[in-house]
Parts: C-alpha cells; structure tokens; sequence
C-alpha cells in the first residue's frame, strides 16, 4: 500500500512546485514529478499479490498485469516529449525576454502594452 | 476487406505519414501543398464514413485485426462523424486560406516545420474523435496538445512563447489528470475498451474509486475544453499564435475536448451516473453560466481583437456545458448543435482576421477604423460571422441558442433563459464594437488596406455561407445533433435500468 501513497505524495509535491514557482524550469520539473507519480500509480495497480515480473519463466504460475507497464511506457514518452517542448519553449523565452522568471516576463510584457496603447 | 473498410483508420493514417514527410522539404510551398492534400483527403474520407455511418449504423474497426476488448477498436458513430466531419472540414479550408498567412507570419526556414507540427495537431484532434480506447485518447490528446503549443509558439509577438508556456502547462495538468481518471477507470474494471468500460462500470459505480476517476476525468476534460474557471491559457494562446492556428485551434481543439468529454459522461458512465448521481448537470450549468456572463463581459473590454474573440470562445463553450448540464434530449442535442455551429463561425471570424492581420500587420481595434470600405468582403465576413456569434435570425448561430432556450423553458428554467438573452445581448456589444469601428470609424494615417486576395476570401466566404446556409436549413445539423444525442442517450438509459436492477 505504501507506494500508493508515495504516489500521492510525490504527485502533491510536483503540483505544488508547478504552482508556486516562478521560474519557468522549475516548474518544467514539477510538472516531471507530478507525471512521475502516475507511473507508480500504474505500475502498482498492475502487481499482483505473489506474481513476478511479466516474464514468461519456466515454473512461474502467476505473473503481475502487464497492461499497466505497457500503458507507461507510452506515457513515459509524452512525459519526455512534454519536457522537451517545455525546456525548448523555455530556451526561447530565455533568448526573447533574457529571462525565464514568471515576475519579470509579466513586468516585460505589461511595459510593451503600455508603449503600444500610448503610441498607436 | 475492401478499400472502404479502411476509412476509419485512413483519416488518421494520411496526415500522421504525410507529416514527417511535409518536414523534409525545405520549400514551405512544398510542404503546404502536400499538407492540404492530406487534409482534403481526411476530409473526403470523413464525408464517406459519415454517409456510411448514418446509411450502415456505427462503422467499427479493430486495428490490426485484434478483436476488443484486446485489441483497440476505432469506431465511428453519428455523434463521432459528425464531429470528425467538423474536424477536417475547419482544418482543410484552414490550410486552403492559410499558405499566404503563414507565408507573412513565418521565415521560410520554419515554415515546412510548421506544416508538420499542424498535420500532428489535425491527426490528434482526428483519432481523439473516433478512437474506441480510453488509453488511446490520451495518447492521441497527447500528440495534438503538444504540436499545438508548438504551432502557438510560433506566433509573430514574443508573448507567443509565454502564451505557448502557459498552456503547456496547464494542458499537461490536465491531460495527467485524465490519465489518471482512465487508471482509476481500469483499476475498477481491468478494460479500456469503451464499450467494454460502459459494460463493466455500472457493477462498480458505487465506489470511492470510480467516484474520483470520474472528478479526475472531468476536470482533466474542462482543463483542456477551457471551461470556466479552467480557461485562463485560452485567451493569450489565441490571441498571440499564427493566424492560421487561431482559426483552427478556435475551431476544432476545444470542441474535440468536449466531445471527448461527452463520449466520458454518456458513452462510459452513463447518464444516470454522470448526470444523475453525481450533480455534475447542476455545476456545468452554474459554470457555463459564469462563463457565458464573465467572459462575454470580459470580451466587451478587449482592445485586441483577436484577444475579444477567444474571450468569446469562452462564452460560448459556456452556452455548450450549460446544454450538456440541462441534460435533456433538447439541451444535449442544442450543445451538440451549438458545436457544429461555433465551429463555423469562430472559424470564419478567425480566418477574416487573419486576412486584415495579413493586409493590416494588426489586429488592433482601433487600427479596423475605416476598413469597412477598403476591405468590403472580409468586412462583410466578419458582419456576418458575427451577427451569427450574437444569434441573430437567419443565422447558424440563432438556431442552436433557439433549441438551447426552448431546453431551459422545457424545464421551467426561464431565468436560465433570460440569462441566455442577456449573454447574446453582451454578446452584441463586443461584435458592435468591431462593426462600429469598421464602418463608421474614420481610417488612420499610414495603414494601408486593399482587398485580401482572393485564395484567402473563398475559404472564408464558404463558412460564411455555411453560416447562413444552416441558419435556414436545420434539417441536416439540428437532425444530426439530435440523432447523435439520440444514439447515446437511449444506451445511457439501458445501463442506467441495468444499475436499477443490480441490487
């Protein structure tokens, strides 16, 4: 039972971290934890009580569901796939904004409304 | 088998091949042409699978032969074509208007990229409308949100990126959630398969488990259907990305979400649980309220356009969660209808926009002044497509809100009605403040306007037609939308007798 609640733990703290960081890499982290933990989710989900790893074993009678384990793998490329979108959307914003602080992006971005609503 | 057996599976297929294939070439024209040929010819297939569909009954497909609950299953219905219909309708006349947008919004460099990225983002938003697999529609949720926030992060302002980031963001928030609803989902019936799961859940209904499988999917759904208070990475995203991507992503992303949450409510918990058990119709009428009202009200403000108009979007995916939540065969049929219609007219509101952005440079308010002369048709779209958004007689956008407040009144909820009205009167206001400008404001000094050309207004004029075409012919949509209602309500309520008879 203790891995469920690793889960939790693990997926309150990445949320947390999304949230209350302001800065745009931390956050891609959380957001990696926050996944992380519905990988143990499933995974635990999938084991069965006595079974050994989904591998065809000669005197092996019961084995643990492999559904899940296939299921994450899948999602552990999106996971991947999402980090790499962030942290490159990241790279970005670094080079247009010299920043990747959520407080001075805002600041940045308030300035250039004021000099559009004055000038045009 | 014969070629049409494999309709449901070749929409999906062309444009995942022909996107890998559209990044090779360096020319941006190159890339274009072979991305609409993809996108006319999922348009084409989709068209055939509907008259199958609606001719046959549900078209199934088991993917490489594997009989469900095994195997995964695509498996389009009325509700599915219909949506699929919509899908590559938007994102063939999209590509068709857009190859000179781009052209002004991107390096060439990057152009063949973007193609690409928008073919990924068309084979999500297509396999989330006919997969029969919970897993394969996160999978498939997946592929379009990421090359959408891809094709948002292209857009010409920097703000772009942020905008991009936000959502990212927040769409991985959500798609993890839906994750997790579908895990808690197998973990109670050990099956993914959609109708497999409709099956196996009224057995287990009344657990804790599935109870937050579905608050995990439903807040993972309104996370990426923008509905309110879940909307915040909506308005920066349209408003900044290309223009071309405003008008699809407008079109289509949000509405494939609500269609997936549709096929979740109905298809899999049921009616009874969905919208009976849990007080889920009363909280989507409370927040589609707060969405028609805020929004709209918000939108009335805006001094960008484009920005006025993803507000707007808000507000009228309110008016689609509030027919969800009157739970009615008129109000489903309405919120189906409405998706239908909101489609084609934020579609051609988008694409006009994007031709005075591309004449223009701006989609500022105040930059429109005068533009009611010098660029008569795309104005005349836009005084169209908008009198639409408000529902006004004669128009697509009248029908839906007319089946939506006939829903309210068959429930003796004439408040709700009148809120309706009050939403189509704010509603009237910002649309106002477009037409004003364009027609009665005096042009400025230094902006240089001519007509769009001409491979921009015909795509843009065929939704406008549309527009009007529907709003006096409803046999086609209203009848659609209320056979698809019909298709899942009826299997709704057998599982719900089902519930009833298990002690």
């Amino acid at each position: 039972m203790y891995n469920y609640w690793l889960a939790v733990f693990l997926m309150m703290a990445g949320f947390y971290v999304v949230i209350a960081q302001g800065n745009l890499v931390k956050k891609i982290i959380g957001l990696g934890m926050f996944q992380t933990s519905v990988f143990i989710l499933y995974v635990s989900m999938g084991k069965v009580e006595g079974g050994s790893a989904p591998i065809v074993t000669e005197g092996v009678e019961v084995y643990s569901n492999p559904v899940p384990h296939v299921l994450m793998l899948t999602a552990i490329v999106v996971g991947v796939a999402t980090t790499a979108v962030g942290l490159s959307l990241a790279v970005r914003i670094n080079e247009a904004y010299g920043s990747v602080e959520e407080d001075d992006i805002q600041e940045l971005d308030d300035e250039l409304d004021k000099i559009q609503e004055s000038g045009l | 088998m014969s070629f049409s057996d494999h309709f449901p599976v070749l929409v999906v297929l062309i444009p995942l091949l022909a996107a890998p294939l559209a990044s090779l070439f360096t020319k941006g024209r190159a890339a274009w042409a072979l991305a609409l040929a993809a996108t006319w010819a999922s348009f084409l297939i989709s068209c055939l699978l509907l008259k199958q569909v609606l001719t046959t009954g549900t078209v199934r497909y088991y993917m490489g032969g594997w009989k469900p609950p095994w195997g995964i299953e695509y498996r389009v219905d009325v509700l599915g074509g219909f949506v699929l219909l919509i899908v590559t309708a938007i994102a063939a006349l999209v590509l068709t208007f857009g190859r000179r947008s781009i052209k002004s919004d991107l390096p060439e460099g990057r152009r063949s990229i973007f193609y690409a990225a928008f073919l990924l983002c068309f084979t999500g938003l297509a396999g989330m409308t006919i997969t029969g697999d919970a897993f394969n529609v996160f999978v498939f949720l997946e592929i379009s949100s990421l090359s959408s926030y891809a094709l948002i992060s292209m857009g010409r302002d920097r703000r772009a990126l942020n905008a991009a980031f936000q959502y990212l963001i927040m769409g991985s928030i959500g798609a993890t959630f839906i994750l997790i609803g579908i895990g808690f989902l197998y973990m109670m019936t050990g099956t993914l398969n959609m109708d497999d799961l409709a099956q196996r859940l009224p057995a287990v209904s009344d657990t804790n488990t599935i109870r937050a499988g579905f608050a995990f999917l439903t807040v993972g759904f309104g996370l990426k259907l923008a509905l309110f208070p879940l909307h915040l990475w909506l308005p920066n995203a349209y408003a900044y990305a290309p223009s071309a991507v405003s008008a699809f992503l407008a079109a289509t992303a949000t509405k494939v979400a609500i269609y997936s949450l549709l096929r979740f409510l109905l298809g899999i918990f049921g009616f009874g649980f969905a919208l009976g058990a849990m007080p889920f119709d009363m909280i989507l009428i409370g927040l589609g309220l707060a969405a028609i009202l805020s929004a709209s009200l918000v939108a009335v403000f805006q001094k960008n356009v484009k920005r006025m108009l993803a507000y707007s979007s808000v507000a009228q995916v309110g008016y689609i969660a509030l027919g969800i939540g009157l739970a009615s065969q008129t109000g489903l049929s309405a919120a189906v209808l409405h998706l239908f219609n909101h489609a084609m007219m934020k579609g051609a509101l988008f694409m006009a926009l994007g031709a005075i952005a591309f004449r223009i440079g701006s989609s500022r308010i105040e930059n429109l002044a005068g533009l009611g002369k010098r660029m008569p048709f795309t104005m005349a779209a836009i005084a169209i497509a908008g009198l639409s958004l408000i529902g006004i007689p004669g128009t697509a956008g009248f029908v839906s809100k007319w089946f939506l407040v006939l829903g309210t009144l068959e429930q003796g909820l004439w408040p709700l009605a009148a809120l309706i009205l009050f939403g189509s009167f704010l509603a009237l206001i910002y649309v106002g403040r477009i037409l004003e400008a364009a027609y009665f404001g005096t042009p400025k000094d230094g902006i240089e306007a001519r007509e769009a050309p001409i491979g921009m207004l015909i795509p843009i004029w065929i939704l406008v037609i549309a527009n009007i075409y529907f709003g006096l012919h409803t046999d086609f949509s209203y009848g659609l939308a209320e056979r698809a209602v019909a298709d899942l309500l009826p299997a709704a309520r057998a599982t719900v007798d089902a519930a009833e008879v298990m002690p």
